[in-house]
């Protein structure tokens, strides 16, 4: 082999180990940071971690919004077969209304399994637009309870 | 009549584009000049019929006509003209309608600047173009027509647009993102021809860089004009929220630098063509993949409103076919450019190639992370969505080495360099750097992490090296006139990125972001600020009705601004809306948007103090304002 070559292994070695490196930190991100999302039936099941932070979509039941002090708001998600409860601190979006979809994103109560701690509530820009895992979600739900 | 008048001519420019890839491919074949001339025509032919549909669909806007389908859903008899204009394209139909048209007029400018270049050539860089123009036209035609009709029984009313969208912000957004987007076709086209004519040198690379930079340049007052509409409409202060249709305008426009930067390698230097030639495929195709993200609906987002399965099939196809022949053909051809030249390691050359590895990997990570939660539910149907910690995560440590390289570049020579006189070159703008970079932020601030150290010293870094640059050049040319367009273009985009970088660390770093309950009478402290709820009073719109606050910010007792933020619902579609007000300066916003009436009385309120958030659309207008500069000095030579 001649000086060239060597220099060029070197420098695709050199090259591999960094993407490899590199590609290892980026998958560790993306596990860190994926949020898994989850029907209120699924989370009565038991099938949502209650460590992690998940998303769970559903319809908000008619109804159900409670104010609180300090800007602490409660209110029931459902899928008509199972619901429920979130717990959010802060001002909701501007189409979040009852009887609409929506989807929020936190953490489940480690002891109650149909408590959530919402960090995040996202209702979408249009008010004819179902977020489409909320309208699968829905449909599913339907289904069960029949 | 008006609306069949424009689906005729829509027809037309379909045919003519079916044509423009035929004839001039004919002539290649047969080596007939007057064949291969016929491109020109074709396209001007082209460029017509697509003006006139899009003229008929503004009229059919302006006129009211709810008999089409498309105005009926994005329109309203009580909508402000403007409004009217800009629901061309608020919805599917039109921005695709828009789409098509922009392609036609840089494929119009391209045909009628390019005279010199070598006929083949230029043949072949029109049947790309057509290509693409067809197969727009045809998913346009087969899909979503715009001017498909509601007979017998229109409505009288249009269902009015989307009232986030009746914005001057938004009026402007698509246009200039689609200038961008579809600008890349041109670098494309240019690509394709070159491999396509199994070229073994690229003489377009400076061609290639005026069109790369003027759709830069646009692209990226186009998403400024996004971040800075989200920041004061949607009602939370984001000015960027790694939503993936933000990804999607994002990943073209990183790749973009890249190409900008390897095209100059490509063009003084006449290395990395083949880079240079893969970028511009990549640019293209990221281009590509933006539009079938927002246009199909396959992503769960804020701009994500079609939901016909075809259309999303239609366009995947399409991308599929399109970078799919590219990639193949570059793969047969790039063997044409491998260069064997040995480039310095301390160099130009180095600090440039290093970048765009960089900055390509990054936008790798973006797209990774973006079309993970597509990929993980086609094969697991288990959804998932991508926080945005991994994109900060993934972007921002790839980011470092590109700003640290920043100043660099220009500094050092092409070829060799020797390492310590460029240190000796260099001393006293690293200590400054680190000086102002520790020392700066503790005029408004008690504390300075790290991170505002690091974000604060690459921006420091980038200005003054750039600058030093500057008064070397000048010093060597006697005059600031002497400087070239060029020069100026890079000064401008250089230190624009610096700006932005500044803005966007100093705003993340030391932002107070407060929601209250608060009533009437009552004050609140931020920063060095004192709010006060002064009043609440009833208001009526053209078409909405709401509730207008009144707060007074104070400084240090003295008052500094009456602010009004609004809440307003709109009557036609029953939605709510927030009104922001913001107290915009150089140093700082006050923004202040209404919640909602709360029970025990008073409202809920989002009050923000945001130190230098402006700074980051400033720095993004510098850059498209140096991309400009250097393009035009480009075209001149």
């Amino acid at each position: 082999m001649n000086a060239i070559r060597k220099r060029r292994l070197a420098w695709v070695v050199l090259l591999i180990c960094s993407v490899v490196v590199a590609t290892f930190f980026i998958l560790q991100a993306l596990r860190q940071n994926v949020n898994l999302f989850f029907t209120p039936t699924e989370v009565a099941t038991g099938e949502a971690k209650q460590k992690r932070v998940i998303r769970i979509g559903g319809m908000v039941q008619k109804g159900s919004l409670a104010q609180g002090k300090d800007l602490t708001i409660q209110f029931v998600l459902t899928d008509f077969a199972h619901s429920v409860t979130v717990k959010y601190t802060g001002i909701l979006p501007d189409l979040f209304k009852e009887g609409q979809g929506v989807v929020v994103l936190g953490r489940l109560d480690q002891v109650q399994k149909n408590l959530f701690y919402a960090d995040q509530v996202l209702a979408k820009h249009d008010e004819n637009y179902m977020p489409p895992e909320v309208g699968d979600a829905l449909k599913i739900g339907m289904r069960n309870k029949k | 009549m008006m609306p069949e008048l424009g689906l005729f001519s829509l027809i037309l420019a379909f045919c003519l584009a079916g044509l423009q890839c035929v004839l001039p491919g004919l002539g290649l074949l047969k080596h007939n000049a007057v064949w291969m001339q016929s491109a020109r025509p074709i396209v001007l032919g082209q460029s017509f019929f697509i003006s006139v549909s899009f003229l008929c669909l503004l009229y059919a806007f302006v006129q009211n006509d709810f008999s089409v389908s498309y105005v009926a859903h994005h329109s309203n008899a009580s909508l402000p003209l403007v409004y009217k204009i800009s629901a061309l394209w608020g919805g599917h139909e039109g921005s695709l309608l828009l789409w098509i048209f922009l392609l036609s007029g840089w494929t119009t400018t391209v045909s009628l600047t390019t005279r010199h270049l070598p006929a083949p050539f230029l043949t072949r860089v029109f049947i790309v173009l057509g290509m693409i123009s067809f197969g727009f036209l045809l998913f346009l035609l087969a899909t979503s027509n715009p001017f498909a009709r509601l007979l017998p029984n229109y409505p009288v009313d249009g269902r009015d647009l989307n009232p986030l969208l009746q914005d001057f912000g938004l009026i402007i957004h698509p246009p200039l993102l689609y200038m961008g987007y579809v600008g890349f076709a041109i670098p494309f086209a240019f690509a394709i021809s070159t491999l396509w004519g199994g070229d073994r040198t690229l003489p377009v690379a400076k061609w290639m860089r005026s069109w790369t930079l003027l759709a830069f340049s646009f692209l990226t007052i186009g998403i400024a004009l996004g971040s800075w509409w989200a920041y004061y409409e949607l009602g939370w202060g984001g000015w960027w929220f790694w939503d993936p249709v933000e990804n999607a305008s994002f990943m073209p426009w990183i790749v973009a630098i890249a190409l900008i930067h390897t095209l100059m390698l490509s063009d003084k230097r006449q290395i990395f063509q083949g880079w240079t030639l893969l970028l511009a495929i990549v640019v293209f195709a990221l281009s590509l993949l933006g539009t079938f993200l927002v246009r199909s609906g396959v992503l769960t987002s804020v701009h994500a409103f079609a939901h016909d399965p075809r259309r999303g099939i239609f366009l995947l196809e399409f991308l599929l076919v399109v970078v799919g022949t590219a990639l193949t053909l570059y793969s047969f051809r790039a063997k044409n450019f491998t260069d064997n030249t040995k480039i310095d390691l301390i160099s130009r050359e180095t600090a440039i190639v290093i970048s765009t590895i960089f900055l390509v990997v990054s936008s790798a990570a973006i797209l990774l992370g973006t079309l993970f939660p597509l990929v993980f539910d086609a094969l697991t149907s288990q959804k998932l969505s991508v926080g945005f910690p991994y994109f900060n995560a993934v972007f921002i440590p790839f980011m470092i080495p590109v700003l640290l390289l920043m100043p660099l570049g220009p500094i050092s020579k092409w070829g060799h360099n020797v390492l310590g006189r460029l240190f000796k070159k260099l001393t006293w703008t690293i200590i400054i750097t680190l000086f102002l970079a520790v020392e700066l932020p503790l005029f408004f601030a008690e504390t300075v992490p790290l991170g505002v150290v690091i974000g604060l010293g690459l921006g420091l870094w980038i200005i003054l090296g750039t600058l030093k640059w500057v008064f070397d050049k000048i010093q060597m040319k006697g005059s600031v006139l002497a400087l070239s367009k060029g020069a100026l273009g890079m000064f401008f985009a250089h230190t624009g990125m610096a700006v932005l970088v500044i803005g966007v660390t100093l705003v993340s770093y030391y932002q107070i972001e407060r929601e209250v309950a608060i009533t009437l009478h009552q004050s609140l402290d931020i920063a060095e600020y004192k709010i006060i709820f002064q009043d609440l009073k009833q208001i009526e719109g053209a078409n909405y009705i709401g509730s207008q606050g009144h707060f007074l910010v104070f400084k240090q007792g003295k008052k500094e601004a009456d602010l009004f933020p609004e809440k307003r619902i709109f009557v036609v579609q029953g939605l709510r809306m927030t009104e922001t007000a913001i107290d915009p300066g150089f140093f700082r916003d006050i923004y202040i948007s209404l919640g909602e009436p709360l029970k025990e009385g008073g409202w809920s309120v989002r009050i923000y103090y945001k130190p230098f958030v402006r700074w980051i659309w400033l720095g993004a207008l510098m850059m498209a304002l140096g991309g400009f500069l250097s393009a035009w000095g480009r075209w001149l030579k």
